[in-house]
């Protein structure tokens, strides 16, 4: 399993998962774990996802994800976990 | 499974805190390219290095994309050429025509420099080293890429003091061929005692001939993030302190441990070391000097700094060895006036001096690093500062190095200009009264004693 951290943090709006959701689908993303809270009206989002399956380049995944957040008007990062697993786990 | 606090931690790091991967540094091993031929010579370098390195800026380039951390810099480090160059080259233009297809082969790769136009002569000089050593000062004016670095001394064989007095000439005449961008080429032109085979850092970076053919050298950075995690420590006692630091530079050498695995992985070059070095640069939050002040300093240069340093310097050294499973390089706290801001306020406040930052270096790699100084100083005096510099280095069995830039036209009150990741820096004085009747003795200064440590 390929595992990618998809981070999401902005102002909040309506529709904001139902985009993010529907690229990730679109993508065959699947979704392993979501959570998310919206503080003093700002949302913000972590998902932890599995992109195993993906048919493009990983590159051209975390492109998208950051124009599809330029189009919410949300900042949207996707990376892959071992930056996180790595500086945070012995 | 990985939390959303350790998620948006590292995050804020790399978007608020400037944690960065300083540079994937590329060692290339140049000896297969010895030929007596100049022509034949300057083919295989160049081609051997545009050859091995071609995917150097891609492989960094899809890291950073897939992790989403900067890697700053890509560079090629590569065998002193005082060997490489020693059959071929019979003239100081000879080993310039080598730097210039140096120059051609960092364009062609698309790295900003390549360290190695290099000379290590820390017990004598062959007529090859001293040949490339006089052809620094054209070779900086004529190469925009090139960084160029001599040993002079080491702890196991003292200091050639012959090899220091030529390069308090050749820094000066550096200086005067690169006058007209404020003695720019003299900022990448490091003179060194103990020079590591596997530093990943400029200027003073070269593949020692007892590393492989190619090897991925990492150095990380990241002092906007040790500032930050300390803040959360203010008037806590040492322990506290120096716990913090420990963690924070576990975690930036993690980062970096991984980026050096993956370049390692996708290029088919095996992974050498980590450089545990906090490296700053001009930009604002990303300053050693920071961080002295965070720990309780008004300025740098006040007393307690030199304190304040090793402790800062040990602690991160600590936390990041356990971090990575091979260290090297210089591996400690740089202070380089030029490219840190607290530094360069530190120095116009008039709380740092020349004499103190040597003081620093006792402590703390590697030397007395992008000072600009007036370009009326002699060559002896300049020659004196970096026996000093190698002195230190020498008696305590650690790296020291002297990058210091007469900026010509310029004194004390003037601001020298060298633009990018080097920065700017004040012109600080230098002691004025001379010493030359000490550089003109000839011969080398013997090894230091080895036991009765005092």
């Amino acid at each position: 399993m390929r595992k990618c951290v998809v981070t999401v943090l902005g102002k909040d709006t309506v529709g904001i998962i139902a985009k993010v959701c529907s690229y990730l689908a679109e993508n065959n993303i699947n979704i392993l774990d979501i959570s998310q809270t919206i503080v003093q009206g700002y949302f913000d989002m972590m998902m932890i996802v599995d992109v195993t399956n993906i048919e493009k380049d990983f590159g051209d995944i975390v492109e998208e994800m950051n124009h599809l957040g330029e189009d919410i008007g949300v900042n949207i990062r996707c990376q892959r976990e071992e930056i996180f697993a790595k500086m945070h786990r012995l | 499974m990985i939390n959303m606090m350790e998620v948006s931690e590292t995050n804020k790091m790399i978007e608020h805190e400037n944690l960065d991967v300083r540079t994937i540094t590329l060692g290339i091993s140049l000896m297969d390219c010895i030929d007596s031929d100049l022509d034949t010579l300057n083919k295989k370098i160049y081609d051997k290095i545009t050859t091995v390195a071609k995917d150097l800026i891609s492989t960094g380039q899809e890291i950073e994309k897939e992790f989403g951390i900067p890697i700053v810099n890509k560079r090629i480090s590569i065998t002193p050429v005082s060997l490489v160059g020693a059959s071929a080259c019979k003239t100081s233009e000879d080993y310039v025509e080598v730097a210039k297809t140096l120059d051609r082969a960092a364009h062609t790769v698309g790295v900003n420099f390549i360290g190695g136009y290099s000379a290590l002569v820390s017990k004598g000089m062959t007529k090859s080293d001293e040949l490339l050593i006089r052809s620094i000062p054209q070779a900086m004016a004529q190469t925009e890429r090139i960084c160029s670095s001599v040993n002079v001394g080491s702890t196991k064989c003292g200091i050639n003091m012959d090899a220091v007095r030529l390069c308090g000439e050749i820094v000066k005449a550096t200086a005067e061929a690169t006058a007209d961008n404020d003695s720019l080429g003299c900022a990448k032109l490091v003179i060194l005692c103990n020079a590591p085979d596997d530093n990943p850092f400029m200027a003073g970076a070269f593949l020692g001939v007892t590393e492989a053919d190619a090897i991925i050298n990492v150095g990380v950075s990241g002092p906007g993030v040790v500032k930050k995690a300390i803040e959360k420590a203010r008037g806590k006692g040492f322990e506290e302190l120096c716990e913090t630091i420990k963690k924070t530079a576990f975690k930036i050498t993690r980062v970096g441990q991984l980026v050096a695995n993956e370049a390692s992985q996708r290029m088919g070059i095996p992974f050498g070391i980590i450089d545990l070095s906090l490296a700053p640069t001009p930009a604002i939050g990303d300053s050693i000097a920071e961080i002295l002040e965070e720990i309780g300093l008004e300025r740098v240069g006040a007393p307690g700094t030199t304190a304040a340093l090793a402790m800062l310097n040990d602690q991160v050294k600590k936390g990041g060895v356990m971090a990575s499973s091979y260290v090297g390089g210089l591996s400690g706290a740089f202070i380089p006036v030029s490219e840190d801001q607290g530094m360069i306020d530190a120095v116009n406040a008039g709380s740092l001096t020349i004499e103190k930052l040597e003081a620093m270096t006792c402590v703390c790699s590697v030397g007395l690093d992008m000072i600009a100084i007036p370009g009326k100083t002699s060559a002896a005096t300049i020659a004196g500062i970096i026996a000093d510099e190698m002195a230190i280095g020498m008696v305590n069995q650690k790296t020291t190095a002297a990058r210091l830039i007469p900026v010509i036209g310029k004194d004390v009150g003037d601001t020298a200009e060298f633009g990018g990741l080097l920065g700017y820096a004040p012109i600080m004085p230098v002691n004025e009264f001379a010493c030359d009747a000490f550089i003109n003795r000839e011969g080398r200064m013997p090894a230091p004693i080895h036991s009765f440590k005092n």
